[in-house]
């Protein structure tokens, strides 16, 4: 394949990507886009392979193959409630492809730059590149090797710990050192300066030191981020994914590259964004990690939690009119979605008008709740947001929320004290009755202490999600 | 304890204080129960039900009274049922002891302990034992379709073949227990209801039953909390006001349900003779407040009338007794919840406690003293309100809105020019190949940008499955250096290929996967 016909596949890959992601606007037409995604893939892909200075095909699609089957398999077997692990490890490869391409570049380069003029002419495809560099290109291109190999380093390790975190290996409190902003910024001010120094063409070693120093940066960053803002961190290494394949399409002067990596780092940007408005925090401060700032006394509670047991739970759902259900976290832990299915189609049958709320940070990544309960096949016309649904709890004869916790606190908009003071919350208590499924009297993943188990209205039905919903169907009648 | 129910002796009075099912109930307290013969007739329930239930039949009211050491009742008494009671006696019935001094009086000199049902104070504790509330309830049910019953047409528009039938205008006055009944219930029937209120935070309420709330603009609204959720009486200037609004009303209307009372005192005429006049013929009035005069002044006590102009006004005092098995039902399970607060230990013993807050607002007359009027509860029984932050005028809201889109568009141009002033600073040292392809990323940053905001939330982690699978694209970086003549370069290039591989197809995989799941119901 020419150069010309090369780009051509590469435009038109452009197109089919932003396509895809426009095409995500709603469910119908997400299934097409996903296919947009895939030929297009498949289309840079091939055009690469036959394209001037590809390896040969003995090499690559033995590997490709491999790494299909792979793919395929994880992708298989994994159960939905683990998508967010999932999604966080898949960032790790990309990161680490990055950190390796970026390396390359470095060693071709300096091989290129060793060899006579008469070698340079023989040389094909990236290498010919680099050969055709002048000097001032060149230390550009140092500087985009530099930053692709940083931010991909960052992401790998980053990636490792949220998946950690996410899977429960790697204790998902927030690690907090003293003195951790100060750690951050001279290990970026060690970083940059082994960047000068490899400017000034101190070697490949200054670019591995480089990379370990960048790797403990991204290990500590996510270290220090609660499990809280996990749907934030892992939107945020999805932009940084995007990011450093950007940076490698700069080295290897790739369009395809540069744009697919725009595309994708903005669209993990702003999903951060979306997910830090939703809970009323500044980005930069889930970035930096904890909770910040100085608090004063939370408000004391009053009261006491009332426990109930399943039979008080299912006579108030055979008298309830509209029910809203509630899902958090808990619900996906317990893998009770398809128990929350059951209940809605049984509610429904009896002409219940049942919805679902959804807080934007409901569950560990962005749409967690919304994936469960489409995988339980509850129609997604009544899966609702919270800004569709919060004026509509006073009317609501019953909420149930199951396990979630923050995302329904009062104390964000009656305590000013409380470390979620502001955050938008769905306003369950305002419903004539609330039945929440918890495990236990825990304050749960925030350790925040939460009011609504105090109201007077509230009762909670104690118990694993999967297992007392399941003790409720068939008192449903 | 015995617990006795005699026969109401008040004419037309269909209703009992106990039934067999709530005699049931009693005797799981320790109590014995009794019966006058005949009591339960007009309600629906049989000596024979009575008797099924464990409860002692009894003829004659000398004897049930003489037989019992609480006696249950709905009306308040007469003076010769007063005068049957005995020393430590208690009855439990409506006392209105306001207006019944003298009773009152009479109870005390015989030594018997009172319990006023129509005293029982406001409080979320004691709602299972408000007996005004469950009357006022069936009172409300009652009035629509006794106003349905004397109104010629449908509650429900229809458009049928024979021709299209309006819908009823029903207006609801007085947003208590019984007017947002009446509500419920006219709505339930499909008229249009509108409803008004002196109490401003009850327009929730009233919305929430569906129906239309009428505001009546005027600064001097009151704050119900202070008398416990009534309402207090009014300022002529507020009762101008509302007058004037309800004369709009009326020529409108087809049903009026008038409920308002002021406890303790006659009722407010709210809806005068020229509003009756001014109102279509063949609409109907029911005032709920007709035993306290009435809020229309044409109203005639326990009567039906019709007016000149066809209007017919209804003024029935007797309600829930007109519906007697429910209005039963619900009394005698409030007196039931009564004795149950006065029986602690369960055990038949009545402990007529004066510390409980409950107890002692209800008793007017307790161990030959009288103790009426009550000190005030010591829980208040609705919150009082907070003072609200004053509402932004709409110029001052506009001028927020300009003011916060000038910053907007000040901070977008300040934006601008540090960006371009960026872009002019690398054009003077970066080459022409690398400009090349900064403008790409530029551009693809603002598509992504546009593309983005637009995904529905619900499919961001779809959104972020495939953006991950995609930024995968990075393999066509170690396809390119794959073939490189270095060991080293080829190696890690091939491990490039196999990971970028994995995260290709998982990524894509998963994808599809959850969108399958995505359905509409």
């Amino acid at each position: 394949m020419s150069i010309g016909l090369v780009t051509a596949a590469y435009i038109v890959a452009a197109i089919l990507f932003i396509l895809s992601l426009g095409g995500l606007s709603n469910q119908e037409k997400a299934k097409r886009a996903v296919w947009y995604g895939i030929i297009g893939m498949a289309l840079a892909v091939v055009a690469t392979v036959f394209g001037p200075g590809a390896a040969s095909l003995w090499l690559v699609v033995p590997l490709v193959v491999i790494g299909g089957v792979i793919g395929a398999y994880v992708a298989g077997r994994v159960e939905m409630t683990q998508m967010p692990e999932l999604v966080a490890a898949l960032h790790s490869f990309v990161g680490l492809a990055a950190v390796f391409i970026g390396l390359n570049a470095d060693i071709e380069l300096t091989r290129v730059l060793g060899m006579e003029a008469a070698g340079r002419a023989t040389l094909e495809g990236f290498s010919a590149l680099l050969a055709s560099k002048d000097s001032v290109e060149i230390s550009i291109l140092k500087v985009e090797v530099f930053l692709g190999i940083f931010i991909g380093a960052v992401t790998f390790t980053g990636s490792v710990v949220a998946y950690g975190k996410l899977a429960g290996r790697i204790n998902s409190k927030a690690l907090t050192l003293p003195f951790r902003h100060q750690i951050n910024l001279l290990a970026l001010a060690v970083a940059i300066i082994l960047g000068v120094m490899y400017f000034n063409g101190a070697g490949i070693w200054t670019l591995i030191l480089m990379t370990i120093i960048a790797g403990a940066i991204g290990w500590h960053l996510i270290m220090a981020i609660g499990g809280a803002d996990m749907p934030v961190v892992v939107s945020m290494l999805n932009s940084y994914s995007g990011w450093a394949a950007a940076a490698i399409g700069f080295t290897l002067g790739n369009d395809l590259l540069i744009v697919t990596g725009a595309l994708v780092g903005s669209s993990g940007a702003i999903l951060s964004y979306i997910m830090c408005r939703a809970m009323n925090r500044n980005f930069i401060s889930v970035i930096l990690g904890g909770f910040g700032g100085p608090q004063g006394e939370a408000q004391e509670i009053e009261g006491e939690q009332i426990a109930i047991d399943s039979d008080g739970v299912a006579a108030a759902l055979n008298d309830a009119d509209s029910i809203i259900i509630v899902p958090g976290y808990g619900m996906a832990v317990a893998q009770a979605q398809s128990s929350v299915s059951e209940l809605t189609r049984r509610l429904r049958a009896k002409g219940k008008n049942v919805r679902f709320g959804i807080h934007p940070v409901a569950g560990r990544l962005p749409g967690h709740m919304n994936v469960l309960l489409a995988e339980a096949k509850v129609p997604y016309d009544i899966v609702l947001e919270m800004d569709e649904i919060n004026d509509d709890f006073p009317e609501t004869d019953v909420v149930i929320v199951i396990g979630s916790n923050d995302i329904v606190n009062p104390a964000a908009q009656e305590d000013p004290n409380s470390p979620i003071a502001g955050m938008p919350v769905l306003e369950v208590w305002k419903a004539k009755q609330v039945f929440v499924s918890k495990r236990g009297q825990g304050t749960g993943y925030s350790g925040i202490e939460n009011p609504l188990f105090y109201k007077e209205n509230t009762r909670m039905f104690y118990g694993d999600a999967k297992a007392s919903l399941d003790e409720l169907l068939p008192k449903i009648d | 304890m015995k617990i006795g129910a005699p026969k109401e002796i008040f004419e037309g009075e269909a209703r009992v204080a106990m039934t067999p099912e709530s005699a049931l109930q009693l005797q799981k307290l320790g109590h014995s129960c009794a019966i006058e013969a005949g009591a339960g007739a007009l309600a629906g329930f049989a000596d024979a039900d009575y008797a099924a239930a464990g409860v002692e039949v009894i003829t004659g009211a000398a004897a049930l009274f003489a037989a019992s050491d609480i006696v249950v009742k709905v009306r308040a008494p007469s003076e010769a049922e007063v005068a049957m009671l005995r020393k430590d006696q208690t009855l439990i019935s409506f006392f209105t002891p306001a207006a019944n001094g003298d009773l009152m009086e009479q109870a005390r000199a015989q030594g018997a302990n009172v319990i006023a049902m129509d005293m029982v104070p406001r409080i979320s504790r004691a709602q299972k034992m408000d007996a005004l509330s469950s009357m006022a309830n069936i009172a409300g049910y009652r009035a629509v379709i006794e106003a349905g019953n004397n109104f010629g047409r449908f509650f429900t528009g229809q458009v049928t073949a024979a021709g299209k039938v309006p819908p009823a205008k029903v207006l609801v006055v007085g947003a208590g227990v019984a007017g947002l009944a009446a509500i419920g219930t006219a709505t339930s029937l499909g008229a249009i209801v509108r409803a008004f209120d002196v109490r401003p935070e009850v327009a929730e309420q009233i919305e929430s039953m569906g129906a239309e709330f009428l505001f009546l603009d005027f600064e001097d609204n009151q704050d119900g909390a202070e008398t416990g959720g009534y309402a207090k009486p009014s300022s002529p200037e507020f009762r101008e006001a509302q007058l004037k609004l309800f004369r709009e009303q009326a020529p409108e209307v087809d049903i009026v349900i008038t409920t308002a009372l002021i406890p303790n005192q006659e009722a407010p005429e709210l809806w005068t003779p020229d509003m009756v006049a001014a109102m279509k013929p063949g609409s109907v009035i029911v005032d709920l407040a007709a035993e306290r005069g009435g809020n229309c002044k044409l109203t005639v006590p326990d009567q039906k009338i019709v007016t000149e102009n066809g209007v017919t006004i209804v003024g029935y005092t007797d309600f829930p007794s007109r519906m007697a098995a429910q209005a039963s039902t619900l009394y005698s399970n409030n007196v039931r919840h009564m004795i149950n607060d006065l029986t602690p230990g369960k055990d038949g013993v009545i402990v007529h406690n004066m510390e409980d807050d409950v107890i002692r607002g209800a008793t007017v007359t307790h161990e030959g003293a009288i103790t009426f009027p009550p000190p005030p509860p010591k829980i208040k029984a609705i919150a009082a309100a907070k003072p609200k932050a004053p509402e932004k005028t709409a110029e001052e809201k506009k001028a927020e809105e300009m003011a916060a889109m000038r910053k907007a568009g000040r901070q977008q141009i300040a934006m601008l020019a540090i960006g371009g002033a960026l872009m002019l600073l690398i054009g003077t040292v970066a080459p022409v190949s690398f400009l090349q392809h900064f403008v790409v990323f530029a551009l693809a940053c603002f598509v992504g940008y546009h593309v983005i905001w637009n995904v529905a939330h619900s499919l961001h982690t779809p959104l972020m499955a495939v953006t991950n699978a995609i930024s995968s694209i990075i393999i066509l970086g170690a396809l390119l250096q794959v073939g490189s003549g270095s060991v080293i370069v080829t190696i890690l290039a091939a491990i490039s290929i196999l990971i970028a591989s994995i995260n290709i197809f998982g990524g894509f995989l998963v994808t599809r996967r959850m969108l399958a799941m995505f359905q509409k119901s």
